[in-house]
């Protein structure tokens, strides 16, 4: 039969030699195998020690936003819950009232605002969609917990700290979003 | 006069005998985890290290856990062997450490301490009837238990152990036809003998066929891999301890450990020259401190064959069942008795 390939390799199936037979040699070379692995590098990154660096474009927890006066930036316009294509989003609008200046930057705020993590799926269309910068994901995974109801996150849990009052946990939750900019 | 002379030997052997057992079982404790750590290196790895600084607490917090844990008697188990199972797998596999010389003598308060529970002249004998007790361990465990699964693994237990006793006795009439005892402390007197600072007495170089037989059945009775057909997790569930659970589990996997490094401790013994450190009992050291070094030194070549068990663990498959009955019986016993009557006829020829 003619070959139909140049490949083929041809299996010697010759009766073993008594040194094979005796298998001991073989052993012999498996161990040294498995021993020069002690000296191979690792790959595991030991995580709660060394944690890795995120990409750029990673999609994390998303965080309500607040301007350099730590007003509120949403205005509960819902565009994000329309984006949303898991309909994680829920919000209820309400109207500033006078004196309410320094909480919400405009005439319109979200009184409620809710992601369901659980539906969430890290897409960031909110982000997107977003016309006033109010949301956007961040650079942290969702915690694990124990009941379901504890990973609807309500706006308390979502909004980033208040940038005057909290300088520095405002920072931390900023993370490098400034880079993420500059990125994209 | 004699009471207070049996007082202090009394004593004498008591705190022999609390230390060794106690070190035999944090070694053994320690070994679950230098497992674990070997396995994990091998396979490039980390292995455990949350516990504590290097993970060393591991062995503490699996011995919690398995404390914790629920105990479970099978209701169709019968319950006075299911409980007899492991304490016999504990008991004999703590047994053995009894006549092992630890080391040379030591003065303590004036009185030579011998580092050895027991000096019986029939040392290897009663190293061999307490192993061979062992599989009444896991065969009484696997019965009792009342699960085919484990009735399987304790017969498979009871097979393997049984077959490699025969070719590891042979081996070892080898090597006492070349030492002319059976007496473990004088074996290893016998060894420090040799020339180039007692390193050419070390029976390894006098039967090194008899020693390879040896290693290998002595795989085979600690049930380690490529012998672990007992415990075969991917046919047998878990094999003769499948129904067991909590301590009584947790006895019957450290009895494992315990008789590995029992038969480490046997191997290092009688081939490799037991305490026998070379180039020491020349350098004319104080005896207390001689006999330390020696006891560091069955250390080391007890560790050193118990990362080999772990390093063959963690490099060969394991043996199919027909595989395994083959070189037993057909490979293992023709060469022990070859090996036997080779030394016989070197022996009569140069007439030792």
């Amino acid at each position: 039969m003619q070959a139909l390939t140049n490949r083929v390799k041809v299996v010697e199936r010759k009766p073993m030699s008594f040194l094979e037979r005796m298998y001991l040699p073989a052993i012999f070379k498996g161990m040294m195998i498995t021993f020069s692995h002690i000296f191979k590098k690792k790959p595991t990154i030991n995580y709660p020690e060394i944690q890795r660096p995120f990409s750029p474009v990673f999609r994390g927890l998303q965080v309500l936003n607040r301007d350099e006066e730590g007003r509120e930036n949403c205005t509960a316009c819902g565009l994000c819950a329309v984006a949303c294509p898991a309909e994680a989003i829920t919000m209820e609008a309400a109207e500033r009232q006078p004196g309410e200046e320094h909480l919400y930057r405009e005439e319109k705020y979200a009184a409620k605002y809710e992601i369901n993590m659980l539906r969430c799926i890290f897409c960031g269309l909110c982000e997107e969609a977003c016309p006033k910068d109010a949301i956007y994901l961040s650079e942290t995974f969702t915690p694990a917990d124990y009941q379901r109801k504890q990973f609807i996150y309500a706006k308390n849990d979502l909004l980033i700290p208040h940038p005057v009052n909290e300088p520095e946990a405002y920072k931390k939750a900023l993370g490098n979003k400034s880079n993420k900019e500059k990125v994209s | 006069m004699m009471l207070a002379i049996d007082l202090a030997m009394v004593i004498e052997k008591l705190v022999l005998i609390v230390v060794v057992v106690s070190a035999s079982l944090v070694i053994a404790m320690y070994t679950t985890f230098a497992e674990r750590k070997v396995a994990a290196i091998l396979q490039d790895r980390r292995g455990p290290n949350r516990a504590g600084p290097f993970g060393l607490l591991q062995p503490l917090a699996d011995g919690l856990k398995l404390f914790f844990k629920e105990e479970i008697i099978p209701n169709f188990s019968s319950k006075f062997l299911f409980i007899l199972g492991p304490a016999l797998a504990m008991l004999t596999a703590v047994m053995t450490s009894a006549v092992i010389p630890w080391g040379d003598k030591i003065s303590f308060f004036g009185r030579d301490v011998s580092l050895q529970i027991a000096d019986i002249n029939i040392g290897v004998l009663y190293v061999f009837g307490v192993v061979s007790l062992g599989v009444y361990g896991i065969m009484i465990g696997s019965w009792a238990s009342n699960n085919k699964f484990s009735l399987m693994g304790g017969l498979r237990a009871a097979s393997q152990i049984i077959s490699y006793e025969l070719a590891m006795g042979i081996s070892l009439i080898a090597l006492l036809m070349v030492t002319g005892t059976l007496s473990l402390k004088e074996m290893v007197v016998q060894q420090q003998q040799g020339g180039w600072g007692g390193f050419l007495g070390w029976n390894i170089l006098k039967q090194p066929l008899g020693f390879l037989i040896f290693l290998i059945c002595a795989f085979a009775e600690c049930n380690r891999t490529p012998f672990d057909l007992p415990e075969a997790e991917n046919e047998l569930i878990g094999g003769y301890h499948t129904e067991y659970s909590s301590m009584k589990l947790g006895f019957y996997l450290f009895a494992e450990y315990i008789n590995m490094f029992i038969s480490s401790v046997i191997m290092a013994t009688l081939f490799f020259g037991g305490y026998d450190m070379p180039f020491v009992d020349e350098a004319g050291l104080s005896p207390n401190i001689a006999a330390l070094i020696g006891v560091a030194a069955l250390m080391g070549k007890v560790i050193f064959f118990i990362f080999l068990f772990m390093w063959v663990r963690w490099t060969i498959p394991r043996f199919r069942y027909d595989q395994l009955m083959h070189l037993g019986w057909r490979i293992l016993i023709p060469l022990a008795l070859f090996n036997m009557l080779v030394t016989g006829a070197v022996i009569l020829y140069f007439n030792k």
